[in-house]
């Protein structure tokens, strides 16, 4: 009993050590890297070529297959974002909150490009570049929330201190992830609501739906992929200035 | 009298020897509301349907002037870490300053509100809900006020970066406390509207308490 516990606790915390997740990283980087390539291939031919064009939105429904990734990814990459602050709070495991901290851009990049190609969809479809709908404003004050947390955490001399300040901040804004995952069931909004995860069968026929899962998984291993190379390269950075520390003590 | 009492009359006690800066967020809140007109022009129709959102909006403002100084003189003088180490836990700490911030700068700008709902003509009907929401909205925006400024504490340029953490978290008060003079004026029910912005209320208390508390005591580290 002892033992396992002790097992699986050590397996939680092996990748704490930032040498061992160096390591860890440098193994599947190449696979994600790999990976993502193909479905990103796939999903783009899949999407601009393959799928047919809707009956009412004509060639504009193209649209949805880099917006609707992108808005899943806003989410989920803020899910993360959560999940790491809480694990620097509660733990204090040491690479959550460079996780985190890696995390943000990312997440408010998606955000960006979720509004942005949202944007771009509306002005032909509803005959506008943005509507005060429910679920619009809540995805503005998502990528309002990522700004916030990036200024935050990167506002403090001592950076540790600007991580968990940001890690308090980020579980703050939790509230909003229900707000925009309900916020067309909730509200009579003119976004459409969700057709993909309904119960049962996917309002959405078969050859829409192949390029839409491809281009998500492609954009989650390019989270991956952009998640490892800055948690990289923060890492090096730290290690430098240890370094660099280390060399002005010694002379 | 018990610690937290001692701290929020404490405050209101450092306020009032100070009370010139009482009118300060007032002054500032009746003119931006005076700016709105001079930028839309004086149509009285326009001026009643913006009325209620601009109170908002400039209440919302003014509050922000005076978070950033919320912490700051007692993490310079030094007093925040003998407060920390005082038997009050860090928690009933920030809800004693959001007190005492709502009292000195959240309850003028309610009793100076209908001043500007009489700027823009507002009838007879409207002032009773306008207050009521400013009553329930005021003290939540005081409380993630707090907050954000326990958690900008020692940031570089925190007065830049404070609004820019309040004011999404700001966002939903702002809306149910329009819709709630909106509502009225339009001769629907303001209840559920003002029951929302009550469950805000109930909602900034303990988020306050948590994230500020651990603010403070991250700044205290």
């Amino acid at each position: 009993m002892t033992d396992t516990t002790t097992a699986r606790s050590a397996n939680l915390h092996r990748l704490a050590n930032p040498g061992r997740f160096l390591r860890f990283a440098d193994r599947i980087y190449p696979w994600c890297f790999g990976t993502m390539l193909l479905a990103l291939t796939a999903g783009l031919v899949g999407a601009l070529a393959l799928s047919p064009a809707d009956y009412q939105q004509g060639q504009s429904v193209r649209i949805m297959y880099v917006h609707v990734p992108a808005a899943w990814m806003a989410l989920f990459v803020y899910l993360n974002l959560a999940l790491a602050s809480a694990s620097l709070l509660i733990w204090r495991h040491p690479l959550a909150g460079v996780a985190a901290q890696a995390s943000a851009p990312i997440g408010a990049a998606f955000t960006f490009l979720a509004l942005a190609t949202g944007s771009l969809w509306g002005k032909p479809m509803w005959g506008t570049w943005w509507v005060w709908d429910a679920r619009l404003t809540s995805v503005l004050i998502l990528f309002f929330l990522y700004l916030g947390y990036m200024a935050l955490s990167n506002a403090f001399e001592n950076e540790e201190r600007g991580r968990r300040a940001g890690a308090v901040l980020a579980l703050v804004g939790v509230v909003n992830l229900p707000i925009i995952k309900f916020s067309v069931d909730w509200w009579n909004t003119l976004h459409q609501p969700a057709s993909v995860s309904r119960i049962g069968t996917p309002a959405i026929h078969s050859s829409m739906l192949w390029p839409l899962l491809v281009m998500a998984l492609a954009f989650t291993l390019f989270y991956v992929v952009v998640l490892i190379l800055r948690m990289r390269s923060e890492l090096l950075a730290a290690r430098l200035r240890a370094l660099g520390r280390l060399a002005v003590e010694g002379r | 009298m018990s610690p937290w009492f001692a701290l929020v009359a404490r405050d209101l006690q450092l306020a009032w020897r100070q009370r010139g800066d009482l009118f300060l967020a007032v002054s500032f809140f009746l003119l931006v509301a005076a700016l709105f007109p001079f930028a839309l022009g004086p149509e009285p129709n326009l001026l009643l349907r913006i009325g209620p959102g601009v109170v908002w909006v400039a209440a919302l403002l003014a509050l922000l002037l005076s978070l950033e100084r919320l912490f700051a003189l007692e993490q310079e003088d030094g007093s925040l870490d003998l407060l920390l180490l005082s038997p009050l836990p860090a928690e009933a700490l920030v809800l004693a300053k959001a007190t005492a911030h709502w009292l000195t700068t959240g309850l003028p700008l309610v009793l100076a509100a209908p001043l500007v709902g009489l700027l823009y003509t507002l009838p007879p009907g409207g002032y009773l809900v306008l207050l009521a929401s400013l009553l329930l909205g005021t003290p939540a925006l005081s409380l993630f006020g707090a907050t954000g400024a326990a958690l900008c504490l020692g940031a570089r340029r925190g007065g830049v970066l404070l609004p820019l953490l309040v004011l999404p978290l700001a966002v939903p008060v702002l809306i149910f406390g329009t819709a709630a003079v909106d509502a009225t004026l339009a001769g629907l029910p303001a209840r559920p509207h003002l029951l929302l912005l009550g469950a805000l209320l109930l909602i900034a208390l303990p988020v306050a308490a948590v994230a500020g508390g651990a603010g403070l005591r991250q700044a205290a580290e």
